[in-house]
């Protein structure tokens, strides 16, 4: 596909079995199963599943999801390519999510979207060479009275300033440690 | 506890021991008395309540709740099961409401949803929340939790005939999602595009089913109009319209933030006492009174009350009631792209005037934004906005994209031309000035240390 990395990422290694799933994966995807009352209103949460294993969603994820669930690859690929939070692309272990929403923006994030940017030297949508960070801005993330926010690790910060940046980025990269 | 009449009936339980989200605190400030109420009375009882209490939908489009539940088909022959949906899946630019009420009171909406249930029938309640809030799944993880141990989730829940549960689905993110019926789509596990209406989701909705979709705050509203009456909830609006709101005013104010209110309080009185008024050095040049897809409102437009219908007869929309202030640094331009970019990148791409317009709306604003524009952009600009006009859609996205578009070519039009005339971004330029200055002297203070790591 055009739109695969040039360099080879590391990914999460997940231990499956022959259906491609592990033991983990299959017992969540079995209880979805069992709550829904029709077998296609599991894919979204399915997916989420296994990327939270992952990181991310593989051809590889994609077509074992497909057999293990009797759901067709292409309506599997269809959802996973529709939604911002699947990611079809490796990323890296901590996804950065500043704002660009208007609020955002009015209050100055565009300058501090760049300065992570520098920071990190990636652009939007880039992951660094070491893995750690992944870059990607989202819209409105619903926080306008606390403008600039981030989301990054479950975690929202708020009324972010330039200097703060590097012990950010500093603190957040310990989870890789 | 004694029946006092609140005047802010969804923010009253929220109090600063920080623990507003948990069933006991709850419980203790009045909460689920509603529901119990609600146990007592008839369906027909419940939803004339509903309708006479005229409350207006909190999502934006403001549509009478009441009205719109008495599609559902009732009685013992009406297709089963029911489905309740709480659209929490906030992702309206500007809009921060939602957040507020899903992490401090995540068991008013559990109260709101078995309300609903009580009123409509309904055996299976879903919140679809937005994804990135985190806080909001844990504390609504959490309540549900307590509400099963409590019995209040369950079969024949409290002793009575209702039998009720909630799901908690976390999206993956999209704002077309907010659709009623493209939520609908999402949760089946398909692409969210809208589907064509009729047939309504009150009639067929999730797996065919008769479903009703609502937003957090309506949601809110229902045990207290059942608690303390209809006559009590429509009189604490000011105006015309019921109720109290969660207002929000985001951008260069001196207190941003969210207030319940009355209905029909003036907008002066919301920028200026409660989010303090514009930040030194900066004035008001306009504002988007309900959110991202509602059109400009300017100046002398402040003591227009906040009531659907009045914002709707100045040519606007109250939209979610939180209010984006437009600052005279700022470039409106720049401001309407950020908006089109937006609803560009999270169209669903289903029908053309979304999916072709709004990215070409973009690339003329970012032309004009450049300094490349010409003044036929303008006019194909306002082109655009017909083009995605209600009617020529199959849903609200383009048409609400479009309204910030169409109202800054009317009030700020001077501006658009500028940016021909002078080949330029005027604010782009005083603003690097600026920059530049700042730099230098922040160069000068910190010794070099600060510039190091930009």
């Amino acid at each position: 596909m055009a739109n695969r990395p040039q360099q080879a990422i590391p990914i999460a290694l997940v231990e499956t079995d022959a259906s491609g799933l592990s033991e983990k994966e299959q017992h969540g995807i079995d209880a979805l199963i069992s709550h829904s009352p029709q077998l296609a209103g599991i894919t979204i949460d399915a997916l989420k599943l296994i990327q939270a294993e992952r990181g991310w969603i593989s051809d590889a994820s994609l077509n074992a999801l497909s057999i293990y669930t009797n759901i067709p690859v292409a309506d599997l690929d269809s959802v996973a390519t529709f939604y911002n939070l699947i990611f079809r692309q490796p990323v890296g272990t901590i996804v950065l999510h500043p704002c660009d929403g208007i609020s955002c923006d009015l209050m100055g994030a565009e300058h501090i979207r760049q300065c992570l940017s520098h920071h990190l030297n990636i652009n939007a949508g880039e992951t660094t060479a070491d893995n750690h960070f992944t870059l990607i801005p989202l819209p409105c993330l619903g926080a306008c009275d606390k403008a600039p926010v981030m989301i990054a690790n479950k975690q929202l910060f708020e009324n972010m300033t330039e200097t703060e940046i590097p012990e950010l980025i500093r603190a957040l990269g310990e989870v890789n440690k | 506890m004694s029946q006092t009449f609140p005047h802010n009936p969804l923010t009253r339980f929220i109090t600063s021991d920080e623990a507003s989200w948990c069933l006991q605190q709850y419980q203790n400030h009045g909460g689920y008395q509603g529901f119990r109420k609600s146990l007592e009375m008839s369906q027909g009882q419940l939803l004339d309540t509903l309708k006479e209490s005229n409350l207006r939908g909190r999502g934006g489009a403001g549509f009478p709740t009441g009205l719109k539940w008495s599609f559902v088909p009732r009685g013992d022959d009406a297709p089963s099961p029911r489905y309740l949906i709480v659209n929490a899946d906030e992702m309206e630019p500007g809009a921060f409401k939602d957040r507020m009420l899903l992490e401090k009171t995540p068991h008013q909406i559990i109260e709101g949803l078995l309300v609903g249930a009580q009123t409509l029938g309904a055996s299976i309640g879903y919140i679809f929340l937005r994804g990135d809030y985190y806080l909001a799944e844990e504390r609504l993880t959490q309540a549900l939790n307590e509400c099963r141990d409590a019995k209040l989730l369950g079969q024949n829940i409290l002793g009575s005939e209702l039998s009720f549960d909630i799901h908690l689905h976390t999206s993956a993110g999209r704002y077309i999602c907010g659709e009623e019926t493209a939520l609908i789509n999402s949760m089946e596990g398909k692409r969210a595009t809208p589907r064509a209406k009729p047939p309504f989701p009150q009639v067929a909705g999730l797996w065919g089913k008769p479903t009703i979709v609502n937003n957090v705050e309506t949601f809110c509203n229902l045990p207290h109009i059942i608690n303390f009456g209809p006559q009590w909830f429509k009189e604490l609006g000011r105006e015309d319209d019921a109720g109290t709101k969660i207002f929000g005013v985001s951008g260069r104010v001196n207190n941003p933030g969210l207030w319940e209110l009355p209905m029909g309080t003036p907008i002066r009185e919301i920028i200026e006492q409660h989010a303090g008024g514009m930040c030194d050095g900066y004035s008001l040049k306009g504002f988007l009174p309900g959110g991202g897809s509602t059109d400009f409102l300017v100046e002398k437009h402040l003591d227009v009350p906040m009531d659907y219908d009045a914002i709707g007869k100045q040519g606007s929309r109250m939209g979610t009631g939180t209010i984006i202030i437009l600052d005279d640094k700022y470039c409106p331009v720049s401001m309407v792209l950020n908006l089109i970019k937006f609803f560009a990148q999270e169209s669903c791409g289903w029908c053309t005037p979304c999916r072709d317009g709004l990215p070409w709306a973009q690339v003329l604003l970012e032309k004009i934004e450049r300094g490349e524009g010409e003044l036929e952009d303008i006019t194909q600009l306002e082109e655009l906005c017909r083009f995605a006009a209600p009617g020529n859609t199959f849903c609200a996205l383009a048409p609400g994209a479009v309204e910030p578009l169409q109202s800054a070519l009317n009030y700020f039009r001077e501006d658009f031309e500028s940016h021909i005339t002078q080949a330029c971004c005027p604010f782009h330029a005083k603003q690097s000035l600026k920059l530049d200055a700042d730099h230098s002297r922040s160069m000068n203070t910190d010794g070099g240390e600060s510039h190091e790591q930009v």
